[in-house]
C-alpha cells in the first residue's frame, strides 16, 4: 500500500469514528433500548391467557421474522408518510425523515427477536416463584415486575446482548437510505478517493474488532455468573 | 382461624380433593401428612388461594378465601407461606427478600421494614448474611430466610408446604428448630411433612390424608399411640415412615 494511501485512511479516521460510528452505535442503542421494552410487552402478551392479546401479538412477532430486514426497512420508510398521513388526517403524505424512520424500523424489527427471548426468559422463572410473590400479598402485576421480569432479564442478558451484536451489524442496511453509519462512510470515502479496497478492509477490521471483543465479553458475563 | 368446609377440587375431570373439612383453631399446630399424591399440598394451597377450589368454603381468620368478592391480597398478606423449595427470589439480596413484600404490600417505610428484617434474620440467626443472594446460602439457610420473609409480614397464620423435603438430611434440623421454636411462640400452624419427629413433638393435631381425602383427624397422641379406632392406611402408612 502506497504510504500516501495510508495517510488517506489517518486523515479519513475521524469522520469515520466521529460520524459514521457515533451513528452507527446510537441507532444501536435506541433500538435495543426501544426493541426491548417493546419485545417485553409483546412476550408478555404473547404469554397472556387472552386470545385478544396472544394472537395479535403472535402474528406479529411471526411476520416479521419472516421477512427480510431490508424489506421491512424499504417498506416503513416509503409507507410510513402514508401512514402518518393517515394518523394526522393530513391530506398529503408526512415526512418523518430517513432517521426516526430507521430507529422506528430497527426498533419494531428487534422487538419481534426480543419478545422471544423475554418469552423464553419468562417461562424460564419457575412457578414456585410466582406463587412466593402471590403468597406474599403482591399484586399479579408486582409479581410480574418485582419478581419475573427481572429474573428473566438476568438469565437472559447473554442472549438479549448477543442479538443486540447482530443489531449493530445490520445497522449497515441504513445505507440504503443513503444515511451516514459507520460502513456508509467508509464508503463515502471509498467513492472519493477510490480506495475501496482500503476502505471495506478497513470497515471489515473495525466491525470483527468490536463484534469480536463483545461477543467475548458476553461469553465471558455467562460464565461469570454461572459460577457466582 | 382455618376453617376448611366440604372443600372439592378438579383438575379438569380428575377429582384431587374430596370433600375435606378441618379446622385449625389459634395457636394450634396441626401437622398433614400423607402418601404423595395424596392432596396434601394441594390442599394446603387452597387456603391462601393459590389453587382455587371448584367447591366448598375456605376461611381464614374470619374472611373467606373462596367468595368472588374475596380481596386475596388481604387474606395473603396476613397468611405466611413457606414452599418446599425455598423460592427465595434470587436476583434479590437476603435483605431485600425480607424488604419487599413490607414495602409495596404493607406499605412500610424502608427504615420500618429493614428493621423489621433484621429483628428476624437474627431470630432465625442468619443476620451476618443479609447481603448475600440466596445462591451463596445453604437450602437450610434459604430456607430459614425463606421463614423469616413470610414472618416479616407479621401473619396471623403460617403455613408450610414440605418445608425440609428438598433439604439434605444434615439441614432438617436447623429448619425443624426454627418452626418448633415458632410453634412454642404461639404462632397458629399448618404444616404438611413427612418429619414425624417433629409431629410428634410440636403438634397438637394430625391429619392424615390419601387420595384427596381427609381420612383422620385426630389428637397427636391418638395418631402415634396407634389405637384400634386409627385406620388402616394410615398405621400402614405410619410404620413404613417410621422404620425407614
Amino acid at each position: 500500500m502506497p504510504i500516501s494511501r495510508l495517510h488517506e485512511i489517518v486523515a479519513a479516521l475521524p469522520y469515520l469514528f466521529e460520524t459514521g460510528m457515533t451513528f452507527s452505535l446510537t441507532l444501536t442503542a435506541l433500538a435495543a433500548a426501544l426493541g426491548l421494552m417493546l419485545g417485553t410487552l409483546l412476550a408478555l402478551c404473547r404469554l397472556s391467557k387472552s386470545r385478544l392479546l396472544s394472537l395479535p401479538a403472535t402474528l406479529y412477532v411471526n411476520g416479521m421474522r419472516s421477512v427480510p430486514l431490508l424489506l421491512v426497512i424499504f417498506w416503513f420508510y416509503f409507507l410510513a408518510p402514508y401512514i402518518g398521513a393517515w394518523i394526522e388526517h393530513s391530506p398529503t403524505p408526512v415526512q418523518i425523515g430517513a432517521y426516526r424512520s430507521a430507529v422506528i424500523t430497527f426498533s419494531l424489527f428487534e422487538s419481534a427477536y426480543f419478545c422471544e427471548i423475554m418469552r423464553a426468559g419468562i417461562a424460564s422463572i419457575s412457578r414456585g416463584q410466582t406463587h412466593a410473590a402471590l403468597a406474599l400479598g403482591l399484586t399479579a402485576r408486582q409479581t410480574m415486575i418485582m419478581v419475573v421480569l427481572p429474573q428473566a432479564l438476568r438469565n437472559m442478558t447473554p442472549a438479549l446482548l448477543t442479538r443486540v451484536i447482530t443489531l449493530f451489524q445490520d445497522t449497515s442496511l441504513v445505507y440504503v437510505l443513503s444515511m451516514t453509519d459507520f460502513f456508509g462512510a467508509a464508503n463515502d470515502v471509498a467513492s472519493r478517493d477510490g480506495s475501496i479496497v482500503q476502505m471495506y478492509l478497513l470497515a471489515a477490521v473495525v466491525y470483527f474488532a468490536i463484534c469480536f471483543t463483545a461477543s467475548n465479553f458476553v461469553k465471558s458475563f455467562g460464565t461469570a455468573r454461572h459460577a457466582h | 382461624m382455618i376453617q376448611i368446609e366440604n372443600v372439592s377440587k378438579w383438575y379438569g375431570g380428575f377429582r384431587v380433593l374430596t370433600e375435606c373439612n378441618m379446622q385449625v383453631a389459634r395457636g394450634e399446630v396441626v401437622v398433614v401428612c400423607g402418601p404423595s399424591g395424596s392432596g396434601k399440598s394441594t390442599l394446603i394451597k387452597t387456603v391462601n388461594g393459590l389453587e382455587a377450589v371448584q367447591q366448598g368454603d375456605i376461611r381464614v381468620d374470619g374472611m373467606h378465601v373462596t367468595g368472588v368478592s374475596t380481596d386475596l391480597r388481604k387474606v395473603r398478606s396476613r397468611t405466611g407461606m413457606v414452599f418446599q423449595s425455598f423460592e427465595l427470589f434470587a436476583h434479590l439480596s437476603v435483605l431485600e427478600n425480607l424488604c419487599l413484600a413490607q414495602k409495596h404490600v404493607l406499605k412500610r417505610s424502608s427504615d420500618v421494614s429493614e428493621h423489621r428484617a433484621m429483628q428476624l434474620l437474627e431470630r432465625v440467626g442468619l443476620a451476618a448474611h443479609r447481603h448475600k443472594y440466596p445462591a451463596a446460602l445453604s437450602g437450610g439457610q434459604q430456607q430459614r430466610v425463606a421463614i423469616a420473609r413470610a414472618l416479616s409480614m407479621d401473619p396471623t397464620v403460617m403455613l408450610f408446604d414440605e418445608p425440609t423435603s428438598a433439604l439434605d438430611p444434615e439441614m432438617v434440623n436447623e429448619v425443624l428448630d426454627v418452626m418448633t421454636d415458632l410453634a412454642r411462640d404461639g404462632m397458629t400452624m399448618m404444616v404438611v411433612t413427612h418429619e414425624m419427629g417433629f409431629a410428634q413433638r410440636v403438634a397438637d393435631r394430625v391429619i392424615f390424608m390419601d387420595g384427596g381425602r381427609i381420612l383422620e383427624d385426630c389428637a397427636k397422641s391418638d395418631f402415634f399411640g396407634g389405637g384400634a379406632e386409627r385406620g388402616e392406611r394410615s398405621r400402614h402408612f405410619l410404620s413404613k415412615i417410621l422404620h425407614h
